[in-house]
């Protein structure tokens, strides 16, 4: 298990570094920020000055070393646009964009598994019918425009929610959190909602399915053979099969959750780093770009290994060590 | 029967998926003749009035001609530029999902009949980029190459590949283990002709019911990168930029700029997945679940 674990680190750290230079060749090699940044009017000599400055007059294979050299001290570039240091930015604007992540997973789960229980045990029922419908429809709408009906239809027609931003936050554990205050979580709602969506559906069909063949198992017919009540059935026996895929696809998706936040940030004026990554991309500034995707990755592969780690704890059927 | 027959026949049984192909084929063909039946031409400026900006739906304009989804800020029938949106967003999801097709399966089967480095090689870069989500490739593939139609159709199929290469591999791998393959090189044949003639119609069905879905899946992502901005440029704009357009309008009240386009990109996915799903079940060698 443990010489498991190390090669996964290993592997991490190599798909980051091979991630870092894509990245970095990638958007170091198109469009010259110079333009943006330096004022319209300006000579020639203070656009080299500039430049010169900047570090953006050296070839792009000594400017990717000298990234690396810093980003390994934690330090990823300076921010063109802010002037400050990139990962300062992002870090700065990360707390919001969990939080909302979180909360959308946490209503994804636990709304998800519920319904899709239900949707399992009586796939006839008119309920269960409408539950699978709904988690249809819930994967062909495009989730920016649900984003924009749900401020059509809770802020500008019945004008319970706010449109935008996080309102005020309160501070835990020095992190600056919505959800403590009222008015904080009146402007959580919408935005959790848009970006629940899609893996609320994703964990109903699974649940669903996982269920329906759960049903069919030896092992319920036998506990029901023993007289157990039903709901020891179900709510033990059924139920701790159905977690272990939705477990892992909860996991795995957290990362695509963080990633779609992008499109629901930008909806909802939600100061997180999604947004920051659009605006960023808007001024070509190009140091924040590099240092969000390079977050966002590190963010991913540390969700993957945890994830894969999870999954061969909650089913021991999976060896993973000895698997390969 | 022969088998086009039957799956047409079995694909018939299910009444909502007809119901979805009547949908996807009204779709198609509001798609292809939107020149021909737009009540305007919506991006023609002269026959633009900013008199007739921002009408509700059902308002007649200024000329008399009655708007039946409303008008934008620019006074332009909505109906008409919902109809030439259309026409784009199927453009560019059916190009690129031909495309990425045309690679992928080529890549796949290629992995599955040579193995070697070059299958290790192709796998290692699909896994890699699948371990990320679809929406953060494109953002910075787009974010490299500016914007336009050609670069937006480049992002989607550089997003999409992987899922047929890895799909054609899987189907190849169990395909190349039978005897008519062995028939084929024993007759000398050569790796190209086999690998196309012989495997690809063999692995087809599920790639097919793979790029049905991703079809529906390409025009959800085009529309979501216009919406940010990122995809294409106003001079030709697709469902995403109009919806994107609306939300400037939306706290005012205006709903129909953006919520009508929705509907229509709704509509267009949606089908699209119906026609898939049975078209899933249909092809799936266990035979159609009921």
């Amino acid at each position: 298990m443990l010489a498991y674990v190390f090669r996964r680190l290993a592997q991490s750290v190599a798909v980051l570094f091979v991630m870092s230079l894509l990245v970095f060749a990638g958007v170091y090699a198109v469009g010259n920020p110079i333009d943006i940044l330096v004022n319209p009017q300006s000579d020639q000599n203070e656009i080299a000055r500039a430049t010169a400055a900047l570090g953006l007059d050296r070839p792009l294979f000594e400017q990717y070393f000298v990234f690396i050299g810093h980003a390994a001290t934690g330090d990823l570039g300076r921010s063109f646009a802010f002037n400050v240091p990139a990962i300062g930015l992002i870090l700065e604007r990360m707390p919001a964009t969990l939080e909302l992540a979180t909360a959308a997973m946490l209503i994804a789960v636990l709304l998800g598994i519920p319904l899709g229980l239900w949707a399992g045990l009586k796939p006839r029922s008119a309920a269960g019918r409408t539950i699978m419908a709904g988690s249809i429809l819930g994967f062909s709408l495009p989730t920016f425009w649900v984003g924009l009906m749900l401020i059509l239809v809770f802020s500008v027609w019945l004008g319970w929610l706010p449109t935008s931003g996080r309102g005020p936050t309160a501070n835990l554990l020095g992190i600056p959190v919505s959800f403590l205050t009222a008015e904080g979580l009146r402007h959580l709602v919408l935005p959790t909602a848009n970006l629940a969506l899609f893996n609320l559906s994703l964990v109903i069909r699974l649940t669903r399915s996982g269920t329906r063949e759960a049903m069919r198992q030896d092992y319920v017919r036998f506990a029901r053979a023993k007289g157990l009540t039903e709901t020891r059935v179900v709510g033990v026996h059924v139920l701790r099969n159905v977690l272990v895929p939705v477990v892992t696809v909860a996991g795995v998706e957290f990362g695509s959750v963080i990633a779609f936040a992008v499109v629901t940030e930008s909806i909802f004026a939600w100061p997180g780093m999604g947004k920051l990554l659009i605006d960023s991309i808007n001024v070509l500034d190009r140091p924040v770009i590099v240092a969000y995707l390079c977050i966002v990755v590190a963010l991913f592969v540390a969700i993957n290994l945890v994830v894969d780690l999870a999954y061969s704890w909650l089913d021991p059927r999976v060896r993973p060590g000895e698997a390969r | 029967m022969t088998p086009a027959r039957r799956i047409a026949a079995e694909f018939a049984a299910s009444r909502i998926a007809l119901a979805g192909l009547a949908l996807l084929a009204l779709v198609l063909l509001a798609a292809l003749f939107a020149p021909w039946i737009s009540p305007q031409n919506p991006y023609d400026l002269a026959r633009l009035d900013l008199l007739d900006s921002r009408l509700p739906p059902g308002a007649r304009s200024a000329a008399g001609a009655i708007h039946w989804l409303g008008t934008d800020d620019q006074g332009r029938d909505m109906l008409s530029a919902i109809l030439y949106g259309l026409r784009t967003s199927v453009a560019v999801g059916l190009t690129s999902t031909t495309l990425a097709l045309a690679i992928g399966v080529s890549l796949g089967l290629a992995a599955a009949w040579f193995g070697g480095w070059l299958d290790a090689l192709l796998m290692r870069i699909a896994d890699l980029q699948l371990s990320f989500p679809s929406i953060l490739i494109a953002l910075v593939l787009l974010a490299v190459l500016g914007q336009g139609l050609d670069k937006i159709v480049i992002a989607l199929v550089a997003v999409q590949w992987a899922y047929y290469a890895r799909t054609a591999r899987a189907a190849a791998l169990v395909e190349r283990r039978k005897e008519y393959v062995d028939a084929a090189v024993a007759l000398a044949f050569s790796n190209a002709r086999i690998i196309f003639r012989h495997l690809l119609p063999n692995c087809l069905p599920p790639l097919l019911v793979l790029a049905t879905v991703q079809i529906a899946a390409a025009i959800t992502l085009e529309a979501t990168l216009s919406f940010l901005g990122l995809g294409l440029p106003i001079t030709q704009p697709s469902l995403g930029l109009l919806i994107s357009n609306g939300f400037n309008y939306l706290l005012s009240g205006h709903y129909w700029i953006s919520a009508f386009p929705g509907i229509a990109l709704l509509l267009a996915v949606v089908s699209i997945n119906l026609v898939a799903d049975r078209l899933g079940e249909v092809l799936d060698p266990h035979g159609p679940q009921r």
